[in-house]
């Protein structure tokens, strides 16, 4: 779909950050000042309840919107409208069309990844699910209906997979992007499945699949075994999409529909393999990642036990490690896809969650790095809010 | 008939533990329950009609298997967290 390159600017924000942490057991607040010096963190929020996502919504800066579960219980989404002192639940969680009798249908097992819609569409939100499903809401998340004919194609239903085809901890639906230019130009991805755009607000998908690769052996031309882990657009140029996929790291420059791994550009003895993928707000040439070992039975931890983060200032043609303050060794973090985010602040401040309940941040994008918060769950999501 | 809600599903119930509801099936209880309390049903209960993976649900000392089963106006229904997670 052709479109003319649009260079968006934005002014950084000066205000405090405030990051919204989804781990395992709860939410937590952990709330700036604003030279984000010091941080002080909230009781938890829905202790004992898996939150897999918790966004401030940026189009009134007062709604968030959690996705939640239990153990135990069903899942459900949770809205607040005063920034999460008070909260209530969807009065219709997303969830899958009953099938007619006699009829496997699909159960929602958790809702995994939450996106406010465009500008111009105040009250809509986007939600991507375990297994996948493409849902919205119009009403700002009080109730959420199947979106777009995805979720009952046969082809897409092929490219979903089953449970076996997806992550172990469930196939999942995410990295839902919404073109700031146009409300009808939307992106997905799904592990498995593939990266899919829609140019007429969700009428017709297509596969996005050109130049990225797959584990030896599989079908390159099979949406199904395409795994891209956390899929970026641009906000300063949203023709340009960066991908951590689970097969290296990629760049993709609109009109063109070919993927080009920019991971092959890190140190070998690093690899290109992780989870998260964390663009600069105002320059479209700058990004991070955070490197895992994707060497033998997949650790799928900071390789030799020495944490750092990656960052590119040339769209991915060279990277520079930066680990100013991570432990210099016996370090083995996991750092999930939505647990690696940026502020909008000049510099741009970097925060990450381990799956061992530490939260890092950096005020420098990244030049160094300082420990904000520990001991907290396992961390599934970190997001900068400015509030 | 009596309700047994567990500690995980008091949220709704305004804390209570007990709730007295009518109703011929499972299916008619829950139903009630829900119109009760929003929102409660589809934590415990699938889009597809089906009992959660972790949850159960005994009628008295019977389990029940799906929403189908029929209750009586003395019966104690039990919605049981299954021993799982961690």
């Amino acid at each position: 779909m052709p479109r003319s390159t649009t260079m968006i600017a934005s002014q950084p924000a000066t205000g405090p950050v405030t990051l919204l942490i989804g781990t395992r057991k709860g939410a937590f607040f952990l709330r700036g000042d604003r030279s984000r010096r010091t941080w002080k963190l909230s009781p938890p929020h829905f202790l004992g309840q898996i939150v897999h996502h918790l966004v401030l919504d940026p189009r009134d800066r007062r709604t968030m919107l959690m996705a939640a579960r239990t153990g135990h219980l069903g899942p459900t989404v949770f809205r607040s409208i005063d920034l999460g002192k008070t909260w209530k639940e969807a009065q219709t969680p997303p969830a899958f069309p009953k099938a007619p009798e006699g009829q496997n249908g699909r159960v929602v097992d958790h809702v995994f990844w939450l996106t406010p819609g465009h500008a111009s569409e105040p009250n809509t939100w986007y939600a991507g699910t375990s297994p996948q499903g493409l849902f919205r809401s119009d009403d700002g998340g009080v109730t959420w209906k199947l979106f777009s004919y995805i979720n009952d194609d046969p082809q897409y239903r092929e490219w979903m997979g089953t449970v076996q085809d997806g992550t172990p901890d469930g196939p999942k639906l995410h990295s839902i992007l919404v073109d700031p230019r146009d409300p009808a130009h939307l992106y997905f991805a799904m592990s498995g499945g593939g990266v899919h755009e829609s140019a007429d607000g969700g009428k017709k998908w297509s596969p996005i699949l050109q130049g990225l690769e797959v584990v030896e052996g599989f079908d390159l031309a099979t949406a199904t075994f395409h795994d891209p882990h956390c899929v970026r657009l641009c906000p300063s140029n949203p023709d340009r999409l960066y991908q951590q996929n689970h097969c290296g790291i990629y760049r993709l420059d609109r009109p063109s529909n070919q993927w080009v791994r920019i991971g092959n550009n890190m140190p070998k003895r690093i690899g290109d393999i992780g989870f998260p993928m964390v663009l600069h707000p105002r320059d479209p040439d700058t990004a991070w990642v955070f490197p895992m070992d994707g060497s033998g039975v997949w650790p799928r931890v900071s390789p030799g036990g020495k944490p750092a983060v990656y960052k590119t200032r040339n769209a991915g043609q060279t990277w520079a490690r930066l680990n100013k303050n991570f432990p210099a060794s016996q370090a083995w973090w996991t750092v999930k896809r939505q647990a690696m985010t940026a502020d909008v602040h000049e510099p741009v401040g970097l925060y990450l969650g381990t799956t061992s309940g530490e939260v890092w941040a950096s005020r420098t994008g990244g030049d160094n790095w300082s420990c904000i918060a520990r001991h907290l769950p396992e961390i599934y999501s970190v997001e900068a809010a400015e509030i | 008939m009596t309700v047994h809600i567990p500690s995980a599903l008091r949220s709704y119930t305004g804390q209570k533990s007990e709730v007295e509801v009518e109703g011929r099936t499972v299916a008619d209880a829950l139903s009630e329950l829900d119109r009760r309390y929003p929102g409660l049903r589809f934590r415990i209960i699938t889009e597809q009609d089906t009992i959660r993976a972790h949850i159960r649900i005994f009628i008295n000392d019977e389990q029940a298997r799906d929403l189908s089963a029929t209750l009586r106006p003395d019966d104690q229904i039990h919605i049981i967290c299954a021993l799982s997670g961690g």
